[in-house]
């Protein structure tokens, strides 16, 4: 409020000392960024819609990708993302905490609210660094064809989704890493996966028990599983092995599921990590007493917008990318 | 600053005697929807995602109410847009809630097209 210079008298409605929206200059254009930013978002958002809505019947399901929680073996769809979305909507809680001490002016109880925020953060962007790991080095494996579609595969008697580590083959054949010192043409070679096509291909061949699943989604909302027949027939259009995901090409399903998985979670992640700094400032300046001789906690209500608008954010992502 | 705290959730129905005490409240208020979506989710109950309204599965569309009605509380409670002036209010939540609504509309009844020159046109990609 009287953060600024005001010079001579001119406290009347042109004069400057009109606040029309009731708001301080730093708040207003607080509001304003997050406004542009929500549209940035609602951007990637809307296009993640478009291409989903583009491919509706062979879009991956995202209960069947992220199904990993850290130190535990086995299925466990979307706990983890939960964890997180609490993770941050609790610190979204100390935040609005440490701007309601900030206007009863107690120093203390702003610093510890400050800085449980900044744990929270922290936990949440450790979070998404793990998820992210996860969802690069994959689990299952699959193969893609020459289409660009992936198929992955499920064992006849149970059902369950099956690695290609637990049955291909393992032939003896020359394989060999493509490096720099081999050619002076050099430009790039494919990094070789852990098994090769013709290994996966025969592993299928020999074990009766393989089913290949394709994208399809059918009208119980399951991924379409071949027959025995059709997934020998299937083998033929195999052109690669896909372990993981990279920005060109996945395990999961779509290619573009992982490059909007990337930006997206990429994007809100930045901001956090960015609302992790800003509030690591804030909170030192709160420990050397900026904001007690300024006279009020105005700073920790603008940067605790900018974090409960990330908070924001991820309800969305978590929403639309997660659950629907 | 607004310093006073306009203290009543769901249109007064919930009175609390202090900020502090309110946003503990909306804090319960917002895991409880937290843990109904995702047990939604992990149960995927048939007669939700078998009935469609709009087009659009009528779990999906819980889903997308629940999202808005998390995103009301943050915005209104932990951002104080309760406390502020109406007319920075409306600013602040209409234009991008116009701007975004418009947006989805175009892309999503694009796609729907581009789905449909796909599915019945005379392109194959799914091979």
């Amino acid at each position: 409020m009287d953060s600024t210079v005001t010079t001579g008298t001119e406290e009347n409605v042109w004069g400057g000392g009109n606040q029309p929206l009731g708001a301080s200059y730093g708040k207003l254009m607080m509001w304003f960024f997050l406004v542009s930013d929500a549209l940035t978002f609602s951007g990637f958002l809307a296009a993640y819609g478009f291409s989903r809505f583009k491919f509706i019947e062979t879009w991956p399901i995202a209960d069947e990708v992220f199904t990993h929680v850290p130190f535990f073996h086995g299925n466990y769809p979307m706990y983890y993302v939960a964890f997180m979305t609490f993770i941050l909507i609790m610190s979204s809680v100390t935040m609005v905490l440490a701007v309601d001490a900030g206007h009863k002016l107690q120093k203390t109880k702003v610093i510890w609210y400050m800085f449980l925020t900044i744990i929270g953060g922290a936990i949440f962007v450790g979070s998404q660094a793990w998820e992210w790991a996860t969802f690069i080095k994959g689990d299952f494996g699959a193969l893609e064809t020459k289409g660009g579609r992936v198929l992955q595969f499920v064992s006849a008697d149970s059902g369950d989704r099956l690695a290609i580590r637990d049955f291909a083959e393992t032939l003896h054949e020359e394989r060999v890493d493509h490096e720099k010192k081999n050619g002076i043409w050099y430009y790039k070679g494919d990094a070789l996966p852990s098994y090769s096509l013709n290994e996966v291909v025969e592993g299928v061949k020999t074990n009766p028990n393989v089913l290949i699943r394709t994208e399809l989604i059918n009208e119980d909302g399951h991924k379409t599983v071949l027959t025995r027949d059709e997934t020998l027939k299937k083998l033929n259009d195999a052109v690669l092995v896909v372990e993981g995901a990279n920005l060109v090409r996945n395990e999961y399903g779509s290619r573009l599921f992982a490059d909007f998985f990337f930006f997206i979670t990429g994007f809100h992640g930045f901001h956090v990590f960015s609302g992790v700094v800003i509030n690591c400032i804030i909170f030192f300046n709160v420990i050397l007493g900026t904001y007690e001789r300024r006279g009020h906690y105005e700073m920790v209500e603008k940067v605790g917008l900018y974090w409960h608008f990330v908070d924001l954010v991820w309800v969305f992502v978590f929403t639309f990318f997660y659950l629907v | 600053m607004a310093h006073e705290h306009k203290l009543e959730i769901f249109r007064g129905l919930l009175k609390f005697k202090s900020n502090t005490q309110k946003i503990w409240g909306v804090l319960i208020f917002l895991t409880l929807v937290t843990i109904v979506e995702v047990g939604l989710g992990i149960a995927k109950p048939e007669a939700l995602t078998h009935s469609y309204f709009l087009g659009m599965k009528v779990l999906n569309w819980i889903f997308i109410i629940l999202t808005l009605v998390k995103a009301y509380y943050i915005a209104w409670d932990f951002m104080h847009l309760r406390d502020e002036k109406s007319s920075l209010r409306r600013a602040i939540v209409w234009t991008p809630i116009f701007l975004v609504a418009y947006l989805i509309f175009i892309l999503l009844f694009e796609a729907d097209y581009i789905y449909h020159v796909y599915s019945d046109g005379f392109v194959k990609w799914n091979f």
